[in-house]
């Protein structure tokens, strides 16, 4: 089933510095629903729209801890489950077993981290928007979700920032 | 900052000349390729000999049951180091020269990896049993041993070649996104497939910067780890050349030294290849060549403090391998090694070998030599003057040996050139990333 079209302006950048203006006019008009494309991650724009860091690393986190025990889990309960004694030595021992425990910690991390930065991505975006494939090139992109009764004041607050080119998606 | 980003100055340029390596290929590509998929072929054509008649072909004889393909099993290791290093730990420390050759590094270090896991497969002879090696209970429910080392290689190999695909993927998704944008007709669809539906939004890079970090920051003990761990496959025995406390960081400083080796190999005639002198310049070569030259100077310190050991331990089984290395029926492959390694990289304290593309391919090419050589040395020569004399053999490849060592430069080649030119080898979102966008006014 095809993803229906958000309806809004979109509006295109070349300057840096106009997008974030923008984007600051915006949130004084108490827009926060605005989508901001860019071709590379950018200080400015992070700044401008109030970024906080990625909960991400929770599930970094997480993932990592869950890797660690089920190293040393899965080693320790692998020898109990068929005790082998060999020279006095113990059965379970931990020194080798921290080498294990460490590669799961890595390889459960990784896997979480993505799963989780997969996981975020999709909960706060939002399907069906506006974009211009020069938004992955040299522009900068807004996106403002408007009805056709809004288009003409947002479209015009944002040439007014420096937008460059802006339309209106039905 | 001019250095890193010699002539592609705005984002639009990025963006046009690392698509454009996307683009029908030309004949000497066609030629590497061809070359590769023959000698890839050869070494399929020897797999399918030894499946059918036996490791005996391979030249396997009491004492040296370790040769040509562990030898070869830790080269590619070893080849896999430079990548990771150069992608995670040089993002930790925000070294800007690592942004445009990362990418090229990382798919190496996969490919390598790739290549690396296929010896321990080819050598145990019974190959397909291979899956014994994964940790479940045996036909008596007896667990694997996870007090041995090669069991432990399996994890850190496995987890190594999970980890670094992972980190290539998601570092590619943007620059296929941004490839996905240029395309037209079914490319399009293929790299909107492989695009995972990005577009650059800042909820997409808020958590995607963040989770790169963590990667990065996952990989780094990983990288130095990986080949510590290979180092113990020999160093937990006793046998003489193996039983040294010094191998992990020998084996992780020989490693990068190879890898960035073979990033030198592989660089300096893809750049020219795909048309990319102006993004991977004298600057990184510059770079890469300090890299070499510190791992290759910590190199000299363990092969002379090996040599050291050995006459200060008084032990004469170690005193007699090492005085064999040197002097042996085999003095010149350890001299090879010595020579090459030791000795060869120090010619990177001069910046004109250091700026000079032709000196550094062929110094290259010696690092190669000599970093197989090395563990030629290390695992075949240790094995063949074990305790006792009487047993002392000289190891000789035979053809077996030599056919798969071929095919896994053409298995290796095969996947490395089509990489490069199905991905964006040069890493188009974090060059962008350094080049400061247009302000209003015309300020940058």
């Amino acid at each position: 089933m095809p993803t229906r079209k958000v309806p809004g302006v979109l509006a295109s950048f070349v300057h840096i510095d106009a997008a974030c203006d923008a984007i600051r006019s915006l949130q004084g008009k108490g827009r926060r629903d605005f989508t901001v494309y860019s071709a590379a991650p950018n200080h400015e724009i992070e700044e401008a729209l109030g970024i906080t860091n990625s909960p991400v690393r929770l599930f970094t986190l997480f993932g990592g801890l869950i890797g660690c025990a089920a190293g040393f889990g899965m080693t320790i309960w692998m020898s109990r489950d068929w005790p082998l004694l060999v020279g006095g030595k113990p059965i379970a021992p931990i020194p080798p077993y921290v080498v294990m425990a460490f590669e799961l910690t890595v390889l459960i991390g990784a896997f979480s981290t993505v799963a989780g930065m997969m996981f975020l991505a999709m909960r706060d975006g939002t399907p069906g928007l506006a974009y211009d494939p020069a938004f992955s090139d040299d522009r900068i992109g807004i996106f403002v979700p408007a009805g056709a009764d809004q288009a003409g004041t947002l479209a015009e607050l944002l040439r007014s920032a420096g937008a460059t080119e802006v339309r209106h998606d039905a | 900052m001019a250095a890193t980003v010699h002539h592609a100055q705005t984002h639009a340029d990025v963006t046009r000349d690392v698509v454009a390596t996307l683009g029908t290929p030309g004949r000497g590509y066609n030629l590497m390729l061809a070359a590769a998929v023959s000698a890839f072929l050869i070494g399929a054509g020897t797999f399918v000999m030894l499946l059918k008649d036996g490791l005996g072909l391979a030249g396997y004889s009491p004492p040296v049951m370790w040769s040509v393909y562990i030898t070869t099993f830790v080269f590619w290791v070893g080849i896999g180091h430079a990548g990771t290093l150069i992608s995670a730990i040089l993002f930790l420390f925000r070294s800007p020269w690592r942004t445009a050759v990362y990418r090229a590094t990382e798919a190496m270090t996969v490919f390598a990896v790739m290549t690396a896991g296929l010896f321990p497969i080819i050598h145990i002879g019974r190959q397909w049993f291979f899956y014994w090696l994964l940790p479940y209970p045996n036909s008596r429910w007896l667990w694997p041993n996870f007090k041995s080392p090669l069991i432990w290689d399996v994890f850190a190999i496995s987890t190594y070649l999970t980890v670094s695909t992972t980190f290539l993927v998601v570092g590619l998704v943007p620059d296929v996104g941004a490839a996905r944008d240029k395309m037209t007709g079914w490319r399009k669809q293929v790299y909107s497939m492989f695009a995972f539906g990005w577009k650059g939004t800042q909820h997409q890079w808020r958590h995607y910067t963040r989770a790169y970090l963590y990667l990065a920051a996952l990989a780094t003990p990983l990288v130095l780890s990986v080949h510590s761990v290979v180092s113990w496959d020999f160093a937990m025995s006793i046998v003489p050349g193996w039983h040294g406390t010094i191998f992990a960081p020998y084996f992780v400083a020989g490693a990068i030294y190879s890898g960035v080796g073979m990033v030198l190999t592989l660089l300096i005639p893809l750049r020219k290849a795909l048309k990319l002198e102006h993004m991977i310049t004298e600057y990184h070569f510059d770079n890469l060549c300090k890299l070499t030259l510190l791992t290759g100077s910590i190199l000299f310190y363990a092969y002379a403090m090996e040599y050291f050991v050995a006459w200060y331990s008084g032990n004469t089984f170690e005193q007699t391998t090492f005085w064999r290395r040197a002097f042996g029926p085999q003095w010149w492959a350890g001299w090879t090694m010595i020579i090459c390694n030791a000795f060869v990289s120090q010619l990177f304290w001069f910046r004109k070998v250091r700026t000079n593309l032709t000196a550094l391919f062929v110094i290259s090419i010696f690092i190669n030599i000599g970093m197989w050589f090395e563990r030629w040395v290390i695992i075949a020569s240790s094995m063949a003057n074990d305790f006792d004399p009487w047993a002392w053999q000289v190891p000789v490849p035979t053809w077996a040996d030599w056919g798969i060592l071929l095919g896994s430069f053409g298995w290796f080649g095969m996947y490395f050139l089509l990489f490069a030119r199905t991905f964006p080898v040069v890493a188009i979102q974090e060059i962008k990333e350094m080049i400061p966008m247009p302000r209003k006014g015309g300020a940058h």
